[in-house]
């Protein structure tokens, strides 16, 4: 397809980044002639330096033949605009990134009225995931697959646990419950582990499972899992507020600690429910006061990136809370990911997400079968749901005769609606979906995981 | 450094070369030279080492603008090594240095030759030498990119860059690999048209293939010993006047016809200023000639024919242009510096660098008259920004230098100034014939060994803009770590 974006920040160069790796021409437009060359230097792809909203750029940048255009700066109203001409110029697809609480509440309305694809909130988008972690908080990462039946979920083997020196193949047979390991993050690397693997403590484990064995698979391997009680979230932002106003009617009970003494008024204005705090969020004994200790939960949402982590890392030394850090800049995900901070919320990656999840959509209906695509580790391993189709040439074969790419796992099959967890003598049939794990990132059909 | 990843291009880079030595192959076997088995090996040669290092690709398919410059630079290298082998190995030129300086000078497209006796060669050899001219034209590299699914990644842009002419470098689709497609169809196209006009007007396929090898890739290597001059047909000289003038103009134009945006075409900035250039240096020439020809029309051909050679940097000819009055030559002169069009299949400094030196110097001009003036460059409508300014103005700088560091060597030769200097600036350029001794009527096999190598550097360095030999040669290229 023909996709152009408009504005190179970190959510429009991922996007760029990994779409061109699917293989679609992607053109940029960004007004900083800079930052563009930056990002063409590195990624194959065409940059257009202007403003996206003028027609004129938009030609130049060939609206007329472009199947999809995303706009992503950070301007709401800027974004609007472009979606709004291109719709006129183009007639192509529109995505456009709103973020402001005020558009968010009549979404819907401008979505019809503009014509717009998908509206994207980030930070709705973050305070999703955030919400979902607190419901299950000893995953650090959940997504779902095949409308909701299935949870591809990542957790940290704790000291002590039973999984602790235990080989992969051992677990179902021990725990006599059929959960798929799809991949284990050691340190650095992402292996996509065999049956003779050996699972160690400090692992961090991503599993394939429906909510129910998830939840049994938590309590067999000795990890609580209830949803939390309270929380404290540091910093009253547009995600914590959406967080808030999500949690509403959850038994969870909310502190959120806020600096702005306006702010905390207007959250408390809208949050009934909630206490509000006035207070600076890195003094200890605020947070000793507010009880950090007994707290189930905290999550460090401020604006700045290194006090949110050094909060989290102090949180960590205090209680055993679930942790959850906001993190804005994505250069140093690797190292981030090493320290301890609990469960970490990159809400321009979760908004790119869901923007390539879009994107495949439309591209079914062009021929690409990806139905979802869930990140484990950011390029480095990825779970796929692809459709079968009529032309898929691994219909109605044993999968044990087929032979597949390395560093690959068909983790999942979903025959309308009943979930297999696949074994050697189970086939592929048409109409399925299928989840596959894998290492090589990048593939665009089923008939990419054959050899 | 990712040395791997160079060896890999290389790799490819010989295997591409074997394909193209099928071309002489096939008119061997034709015309029955004897010379199939000096292809045959350096193909099989070309082969066996491009196997050994393309059968396994790299695991680190990385690479950043340097692994780009140095790849491309060391790639035309080798390319010209393994090229020349075939003229070393049949013995139809003995010596190692002239044939390497028969092919890079094929390759970089400039055409000057060290052979005096142009129609000794077999029909083989002679197709070669042109094809190497079209080879050259677009570039290896370009031809790899539209072809291989290289390096999915991207990063693939620092090598067009650095193989592609002129002062800032753009795609024309999203991706390289359609914009390398893009170019080398029109080159293609182009080309066979060409051949096709040219088998019209009576000439024969070989020749016509050979000589449209040599304007499409501004080459100019001739198959006969006088040139174009031997084919005494205005029709011929024509056609073939027109073309070398077509391939000269920045590609992107042709692409822009291509997608049926004529405005923007016509409103070319470069190729308006390129073609008033030539309009006005023909005008001249033809009146400063005009009465050492028959006709007025006879002045007319030749200067248009001698022009059109000149600034596209082919350096074919009709006539001995160095008999012609002062004037005129020194004409010539001047457009061999200025070059073709950035983006065409030309050498020189390109037409679009002169733009931008004109247009600073107005600017300058005026910032000197009113002092707090604020103006800002544009190019094609398009402001430019410092860094292809600086990039310019560098590039000038290197320029200079090395010409006058290759005048003084060649000058040890002891052949008049004239001679010297022509000579530096028709191989620097990527022109062929310059003056003196060196002219359309002689060529470079006097010139010593030294000279010889000096100017094969400045042929590679011309038609790499420069930049990416000086990379390959500067040692901190090389220091581990840095």
């Amino acid at each position: 397809m023909k996709i152009i974006i408009v504005g190179c920040g970190k959510v429009g160069t991922t996007l760029a980044e990994q779409l061109n790796k699917e293989n679609h021409d992607i053109t940029l437009i960004d007004q900083d002639a800079q930052a563009l060359e930056k990002v063409t230097n590195s990624i194959d792809v065409m940059g257009v330096a202007g403003n996206g909203a003028v027609y004129a750029v938009q030609m130049e940048a060939g609206i007329h033949d472009s199947d999809l255009l995303i706009a992503t700066t950070n301007s709401d109203e800027l974004n609007m605009l472009c979606c709004l001409i291109a719709k006129k110029a183009g007639n192509c697809h529109t995505i456009a990134r709103i973020r402001n609480p005020e558009y968010a509440a009549e979404i819907n309305f401008i979505r019809e009225e503009m014509n717009l694809s998908l509206a994207i909130n980030p930070d709705l988008a973050a305070a999703r995931e955030i919400s979902r972690l607190l419901k299950f908080p000893s995953a650090i990462k959940i997504d779902t697959f095949a409308k909701g039946r299935v949870e591809i979920m990542k957790f940290q083997i704790p000291e002590g646990s039973v999984l602790h020196d235990l080989k992969v193949w051992e677990v179902s047979s021990k725990l006599k419950l059929s959960v798929l390991i799809c991949a284990v993050e050691r340190g650095n690397d992402v292996v996509i582990p065999n049956g003779n693997f050996q699972l160690k403590a400090g692992d961090k484990v991503s599993f394939i499972a429906s909510p129910a064995k998830a939840m049994r698979f938590f309590k067999e391997v000795g990890i609580e899992n209830n949803s939390v009680k309270n929380a404290i979230l540091v910093g009253g932002g547009r995600i914590t507020y959406y967080l808030a106003k999500m949690l509403e009617d959850s038994p969870i009970k909310l502190k959120i600690v806020e600096q702005d003494l306006k702010r905390c008024r207007k959250l408390s204005e809208e949050l009934p429910g909630v206490m509000v705090i006035h207070g600076d969020g890195s003094d200890q004994q605020l947070l000793m006061e507010e009880g950090i200790r007994q707290t189930e939960a905290f999550a460090a949402l401020t604006g700045f990136d290194e006090e949110n982590m050094i909060l989290s890392l102090f949180a960590g030394t205090q209680s055993k809370a679930k942790l959850i850090t906001k993190v804005n800049r994505t250069t140093f995900e690797g190292v981030v990911d090493g320290m301890n901070l609990g469960s970490v919320i990159y809400p321009k990656l979760i908004t790119a997400d869901t923007i390539l999840q879009y994107v495949r959509a439309m591209q079914n209906s062009l021929g690409s079968n990806v139905e979802t695509l869930y990140k484990i580790v950011a390029d480095k391993a990825e779970a796929l749901e692809f459709r079968v189709g009529e032309d898929a040439p691994m219909v109605g074969i044993p999968l044990e005769k087929l032979s597949f790419k390395a560093n690959l796992l068909v983790a999942c099959i979903n025959r309308n609606g009943k979930i297999i967890t696949p074994r050697g003598k189970d086939t592929i049939e048409v109409g399925d979906t299928v989840i596959i794990v894998t290492t090589n990132t990048g593939l665009k059909d089923l008939k990419d995981i054959l050899r | 450094m990712n040395i791997k990843i160079i060896f890999y291009f290389l790799g490819w880079v010989l295997n591409i070369e074997a394909l193209l030595m099928v071309l002489p192959c096939m008119v061997s076997l034709l015309y029955g030279d004897g010379q199939l088995l000096s292809f045959l090996g350096v193909m099989a040669l070309c082969m066996v080492i491009g196997w050994l290092t393309t059968h396994k690709r790299p695991a680190n398919m990385v690479f950043y603008a340097k692994e780009g410059f140095v790849a491309v630079a060391l790639i035309w290298v080798v390319l010209s090594f393994f090229g020349a082998l075939p003229f070393r190995i049949s013995g139809q030129i003995p010596s190692m240095t002239d044939a390497m300086f028969e092919t890079i000078s094929g390759f970089t497209t400039t055409g000057a030759s060290i052979l005096t006796n142009v129609e000794g060669l077999s029909p083989s050899m002679l197709m070669w030498r042109s094809f190497t001219h079209w080879v050259g034209g677009m570039g290896v590299l370009v031809f790899i990119l539209a072809i291989l699914p290289l390096a999915g990644g991207g990063y693939t842009m620092h090598i067009m860059r650095a193989e592609s002419p002129g002062p800032s470098v753009g795609k024309l689709a999203p991706k390289v690999k359609t914009t390398a497609k893009i170019l080398y169809g029109i080159y293609l196209a182009m080309t066979v048209v060409q051949i096709f006009l040219l088998l019209l007007g009576g000439m024969p396929l070989f020749d016509s293939l050979a000589t449209s090898f040599g304007t499409a890739g501004t080459g100019g290597f001739g198959i006969k010993n006088s040139s174009i001059a031997y084919y005494d047909s205005y029709y011929l000289q024509g056609v073939v006047t027109v073309f070398m003038i077509l391939f000269g103009v920045n590609f992107n134009v042709y692409y822009l016809l291509l997608v049926r945006q004529f405005k923007d075409a016509f409103s070319c900035e470069e190729a308006r200023a390129y073609l008033a250039v030539i309009g006005a240096s023909i005008l001249l020439i033809t009146l400063n000639i005009r009465g050492s020809f028959e006709s007025l029309f006879d002045a007319f051909h030749h200067a248009a024919f001698q022009v059109a050679s000149i600034i596209t940097t082919t350096g074919f000819s009709t006539v001995d242009f160095d008999v012609w009055p002062q004037f005129s030559k020194t004409i010539l002169v001047g457009l061999m510096f200025i070059g073709a069009c950035a983006g065409s299949t030309g050498g020189g400094m390109k037409v679009s660098r002169i733009l931008i030196w004109l247009k600073s110097l107005k600017n300058e001009l005026s910032a000197l008259i009113h002092p707090r003036s604020v103006k800002v460059l544009k190019l094609e409508k398009k402001a430019l920004d410092s860094g292809v300014m600086r990039s310019v103005n560098n590039y000038f700088i290197a320029y200079f230098f090395i010409f006058a560091v290759s005048v003084l060597i060649v000058s040890l030769d002891n052949f008049d100034f004239n001679s010297t200097f022509t000579a530096v600036a028709a191989t620097f350029n990527n022109i062929g014939p310059g003056l003196g001794a060196v002219g359309p009527a002689c060529n470079f096999s006097e010139l010593s060994v030294l000279s010889k190598y000096v100017l094969m550097f400045d042929m590679l360095a011309g038609r790499l803009e420069i930049f990416p030999m000086l990379i390959l040669f500067s040692p901190s290229t090389w220091q581990k770590g840095w």
